[in-house]
């Protein structure tokens, strides 16, 4: 018996090695850690419980048969956050560099399926060189297993990917299937073709870090939701992540002690709005002012900035966050916040996470960039998605809210349960220089009759009372009460159930 | 007594006023600019009243608006505050004539004292000593060397016309005196095309000392002790005590003495202010008379237990002063440190913006200035004394208020009093480590630092100690390790307390909950401390590898962007907030970042390789699509760090991009006007 116990102990030592001290040594001078090291660090400590330890792959051409190492370059599992479920993988860079072979996709897609029937999110650590050539088919086989389990698991629980390393090629597909994609600076890259292929194909000189590198993907492409200086840092803000989403699509949002009196009044922010119309104010002190403790969990901080995604608790209950943002092209929308804030507040309905907007919008931006790269069907993405959005919605117009822009950004017509305005707020087609210019053409000379007319409009629409009246607005709030009144309006919703029609699936505007 | 006083001043002095006369019994009147709609004065004064635009120029310092506010609200009388019209003969003579009264001194008083050379002589006529020299033209090196040695050396020889160090030579002795005395005579000629010279004694190791004196308009004046100024950078005082830790009872008294022949000499009545150098020999020389309430008043207040804003207020009512010299005691110790919105990283340079927090330390009446737990002019939300020390908070500012680019860049004048000079420092530390201001730059990071500085803790300062001590600038406080070990163990403890909330958590397993470790690492200022953490109910024992304890009391909570504790039997305050991964937190002037690590994670961390700080890049590039409406530099021109650079305007909205770091502009590839995308070059640096 004794010895039987031993063969175990060596068998997982010999596992737990993965491509050995050399391997893991070089890994580190990388700026890396192992994929066990990270494993370890994301999960509460000893909570990890592996499976699929001696799973070794089938292959045998090109000298395959004697090249196999115990658990063929991923490791897979659950363990707990807080102590809350999580399944994770881990790719391992030492282990034949982490190529994807059938069977190391067969260890993912287990978990997965675990994930989807158990309830709890999944959490994969990518770091790859990408299909195992040797293994052909079977490889792309195996990317398509785990694409599929990704498209089958979301909206069921919660996806994360962590790109810690490469991620070339097909297996760029998994990750861009999730729900947020995090990397870290310097020692992840992603790209569909790599700067050799793009050197042949189009003559372009650009090096991994440019073309993929985490810069990249927050500031341009916007593939990533967030980076992080090192592994060490990013693993432990995913935990962080964790501990404001629900494990699944039918757990509800998780709820945390908190030391923040829901009636806490502030009064700095009647002063929020500065006199000068033009003059921006940061919509973030807002947001860290009403947020419980002043935590804010951004998403998409570098990426189309005059929106603000991100994720805050109110009564310790999570939140998902949508405000306009002044400081950047006046917190117009575009296609590209369009975009992000859609994503956004798509994810929150799909896991049951109540959507608190803050609206300060001047309208869509104008120009030739916008129409022709189509910001009509990226702008629709975002008003659909709060349309059909069924969790508790809160909104408050801090400033001016105007024409389309006033609908899409969770207006009382798209189902809005509770829309306040502060007293500094506008609802109105358009500004009133504008509105004047175009109802009073022919008085455009005489500049007495137009600051008449200016006047006239001001004092009908540069206020939230006209739509107040009409019940587009159910109160207008004081600034300073905003989180008061916030909290409590989330909690009169704690009950909100609504049905929809059947339908096999929306068609979003993609 | 008056029934309404009218305030010609803003910010923390008229507050400051506004609650001495509420406290009288005194209405008040304030009036304020475009800039000032929603300022503090405004808030507080029983009616205000808007006298025109912002620029100082055209509103606060226009004569004939302030009459104008004086007329319409009723005003009896007027408080000045410091600056603006305060000491502008033009504007008593325009009182006197509309028979409102001045709180302030006499019309001549100020005239006599405005002027440098006819004050320096009333005070040499009235037995004041001034600086020793020669004011007349000096012929030669033989008369240089002459007169110098009639005034003893060392002396300094000065161009009539010079400015800016030209045509300026200190002699120690004979050979110096001459050899100064022509080559300054030839800068001055080159420089000025004016040859005169002067001599007068060059003051050695100076102090800026000044007396305060109270007269009223029957002929009684008395002097209030000393304060001590010398912590300045380019003459603006940034730190100023009561009494000075230099002086002693004879040089005090024959300084008080001197001051009030002076103050009679020119019949003043009311609060005024004698300057004097003071050598490191005692030796002390006029300088000038301030005729005017000055900034650094309450150290006074706080050792004396006069309301100077109350004596002026009853002198220019004509009342007799109700104290004589006798009555006049210092007890205790006063610090004064002035908050200013300037950015001691980026060379001081004055910062603007929104105060998205400002929470003073709370405020604590003790000492000679309070009374049954209150202070004498009560300024809002004392409390009743809990301690030995006091904290006195004179402000003109709120959270959520604005600091605007046309005034005085000082936002609040802090005070601590002690019943001596190691309690008032120790108060004005934690005091400081309390004080909240977030959207702005400002030098409270400098003010601890010169709280903890040893010259500055013995007392052996001169007017040279910032540029001394700080001669290339302030770039933060390194905690020495006993400091640091303290922080460490209350980041252990709090870090302790937040990991715990964190696995209360719903939706847990349960029975395989998280359980929080009591070993950690905290990584700060480039040290690993491993410490193990034994909480209890009141905070936690933090135990070193060492083997060394520290005890920390806490009743912290996550989220609390304050953390008061106790270390040692000692208070220990942070500012508290959250980075990726860690806390930041502030405390005596340092600024850390502190990562509290499992030993798992430090011991990981050690593995991977330290990387380069990243590539600063000497380009300005435009941040959004938008149109270049002002640039506000030129090629050439050397820019601090938070330096407005241009302003671009996007959507109807006016954005100044500022530089990250001091440079140079090497080329501006933007004209104003221009249309701009985003990443356009704006601006290379060289």
């Amino acid at each position: 018996m004794k010895d039987i116990l031993t063969q175990l102990e060596d068998r997982r030592a010999q596992a737990q090695a993965g491509g050995g001290p050399r391997r893991v040594e070089a890994q580190h001078a990388k700026g890396k850690l192992s994929a066990r090291e990270r494993i370890e660090l994301l999960l509460d400590e000893g909570s990890f419980e592996e499976f699929d330890m001696f799973v070794t792959h089938r292959a045998t051409d090109f000298g395959m048969a004697s090249n196999k190492v115990a658990g063929d370059g991923v490791i897979t599992g659950w363990g707990t956050i807080n102590g809350r479920q999580v399944y994770v993988f881990s790719q391992d860079f030492t282990v034949l560099g982490g190529s994807v072979s059938e069977t190391h996709g067969q260890k993912i897609c287990k978990i997965m399926d675990m994930a989807v029937q158990n309830g709890a999110p999944i959490i994969g650590m990518n770091d790859s060189g990408g299909a195992r050539i040797q293994e052909g088919v079977g490889s792309l086989a195996a990317y398509g297993e785990v694409f599929q389990r990704n498209i089958l698991a979301s909206g069921v629980v919660p996806q994360i990917s962590m790109i810690m390393g490469p991620c070339a090629g097909g297996a760029v597909y998994s990750p861009a299937m999730t729900d947020f994609i995090f990397m870290v600076r310097d020692s992840s890259y992603m790209f569909v073709t790599g700067p050799d292929v793009v050197k042949t194909v189009t003559n372009e000189v650009v090096t991994a870090e440019e073309l993929g590198g985490a810069s990249t993907h927050t500031r341009k492409s916007s593939v990533a939701d967030g980076a992080f200086e090192n592994d060490i840092e990013a693993l432990a803000e995913v935990r962080r992540l964790i501990d404001f989403l629900p494990a699944n699509n039918r757990a509800g949002v998780p709820r945390r002690p908190f030391f923040d009196d829901p009636a806490r009044v502030d009064d700095s922010l009647d002063t929020l709005i500065p006199a000068n119309p033009n003059t921006p104010y940061d919509m973030k002190e807002l947001i860290l002012k009403v947020a419980d403790e002043g935590d804010f969990y951004e998403i998409q901080e570098d990426f189309a900035k005059n929106i603000i995604t991100g994720f805050v608790r109110l009564e310790g209950s999570t939140v998902g966050v949508v405000a306009n943002q002044p400081m950047v092209l006046a917190g117009c929308l575009d296609i590209d916040s369009s975009r992000k804030a859609a994503r956004f507040v798509r994810f929150c309905d799909a896991f049951d996470i109540p959507i608190l907007t803050f609206v300060d919008v001047p309208g869509f931006l104008p120009g030739t960039g916008q129409e022709y790269a189509g910001v009509i069907k990226h702008g629709a993405k975002l008003l659909y998605a709060y349309g059909e959005a069924t969790v508790p919605k809160v909104t408050v117009i801090t400033r001016k809210t105007y024409g389309g822009a006033y609908v899409v950004m969770s207006s009382k017509h798209l189902r809005g349960d509770i829309n306040y305005a502060w007293p500094t707020a506008e609802v109105a087609v358009m500004g009133a220089k504008g509105a004047v210019e175009i109802l009073y053409r022919s008085d455009l000379g005489d500049t007495d009759k137009i600051a008449a007319r200016t006047a006239e409009y001001e004092e009908n629409f540069a206020n939230p009372f006209k739509a107040a009246e009409r019940g587009f607005i159910d109160e207008v709030i004081m600034p300073h009460s905003t989180r008061r009144r916030v909290c409590r309006a989330f909690a009169s919703l704690r009950g909100k159930r609504v049905t929809t029609p059947w339908k096999k699936h929306d068609n979003i505007p993609l | 007594m008056f029934k309404k006083i009218l305030i010609a001043n803003r910010g923390e002095i008229a507050c400051r006023v506004i609650k001495t006369a509420r406290r009288m019994g005194i209405a008040t009147v304030a009036v304020y600019s475009d800039a000032d709609a929603e300022a503090l004065h405004v808030r507080m004064a029983d009616e205000a009243i808007h006298i025109g635009p912002s620029p100082a120029n055209q509103s606060y310092i226009v004569i004939d608006k302030i009459m104008e506010a004086i007329r319409s609200s009723g005003a009896e009388a007027v408080h000045p505050g410091y600056g603006f019209l305060s000491e502008n003969p033009r504007f008593a003579e325009a009182l006197e004539a509309a028979g409102v009264a001045f709180i302030g001194p006499p019309k001549g008083a100020i005239e006599a004292m405005g002027d440098k050379i006819t004050s320096k002589k009333i005070a040499d006529e009235a037995g004041v000593s001034t600086v020793p020299g020669h004011m007349g033209l000096i012929a030669d090196a033989d008369e240089a060397v002459q007169i110098a040695g009639q005034i003893g050396y060392p002396v300094m020889i000065k161009a009539s016309a010079g400015g800016g160090g030209k045509g300026m030579r200190i002699a120690w002795d004979e050979a110096e005196a001459r050899e100064g005395f022509q080559s300054s005579k030839n800068e001055a000629a080159a420089s000025f095309g004016d040859d005169r010279i002067f001599i007068e004694k060059f003051v050695t190791q100076p102090r800026h000392i000044e007396i305060q004196v109270l007269a009223d308009t029957h002929g009684n004046a008395v002097y209030l002790g000393e304060r001590e100024c010398s912590i300045q950078r380019r003459n603006q005082k940034v730190i100023e005590e009561a009494p000075s830790p230099f002086l002693d009872e004879a040089t005090r008294r024959a300084m008080g003495e001197q001051a009030v022949a002076l103050a009679q000499a020119v019949g003043y009545a009311s609060a005024g202010t004698v300057e004097f150098i003071v050598d490191g020999d005692r030796n002390f020389y006029f300088l000038e008379m301030n005729t005017r309430l000055q900034v650094e008043h309450p150290v006074t207040e706080l050792i004396t237990g006069v309301d100077l804003v109350e004596q002026m207020i009853r002198v220019a009512a004509g009342e007799k002063l109700a104290l004589s010299q006798d009555d006049v005691t210092l007890t205790g110790w006063a610090m004064e440190s002035r908050l200013y919105a300037e950015d001691p990283y980026r060379g001081f340079l004055p910062s603007i913006g929104r105060l998205t927090r400002y929470r003073p330390p709370q405020e604590v009446a003790a000492g000679p200035l309070s009374e049954g737990g209150k202070w004498l002019p009560q300024p809002g939300g004392a409390e009743a004394p809990t301690a030995e020390t006091a904290v006195r908070n004179d402000t003109g500012v709120y959270e959520g208020g604005e600091i605007s680019m046309f005034y005085d860049p000082m936002i609040a004048k802090l005070c601590t009093w002690g019943p001596d000079r190691a309690a008032a420092i120790e108060a004005m530390r934690v005091a400081l480590d309390s004080f909240e201001v977030e959207g702005i730059g400002h030098n409270l990071p400098f003010l601890s630092a010169v709280m903890d500085h040893p010259k500055f803790v013995s007392g052996d300062i001169t007017t040279a100690f910032i540029a001394e001590e700080y001669p290339d600038g302030f770039d933060g406080v390194t905690l020495p390790q006993g400091a640091l070990t303290r922080v460490a163990a209350a980041a252990a403890a709090m870090h302790r307390v937040a990991e715990i909330r964190r696995t209360r958590i719903s939706g847990r397993m349960d029975h395989h909950e998280r359980r929080v470790g009591t070993d950690w690492v905290v990584r700060a200022q480039g040290t690993d401390m491993a410490v193990v953490v034994d909480a209890d109910r009141e905070g936690a024992t933090v135990t070193f590898d060492d083997g060394a304890t520290r005890r920390v009391a806490s009743d912290w909570t996550p989220g609390q962007s304050l953390a008061r504790l106790d270390v040692d039997g000692a208070p220990l305050v942070l500012k508290v907030a959250r980075i990726p991964a860690g806390y930041r937190l502030r405390t005596r002037g340092a600024d850390l970042k502190v990562h509290v690590l499992s030993p798992r994670q430090a011991e990981l961390s050690a593995n991977l390789p330290i990387k380069e700080p990243a590539d600063t890049s000497k380009l300005l590039l435009c941040p959004m699509p938008g149109l270049m409406v002002k640039l506000s530099v030129a090629v050439g021109d050397e820019v601090q760090e938070g330096q407005a650079l241009c302003t671009v305007e996007a959507m109807k909205m006016e954005n100044i991009l500022r530089a990250e770091r001091k440079g140079t502009v090497a080329a501006i590839n933007a004209d104003e006007g221009d249309s701009l995308a985003v990443d356009d070059v704006i601006m290379e640096f060289e």
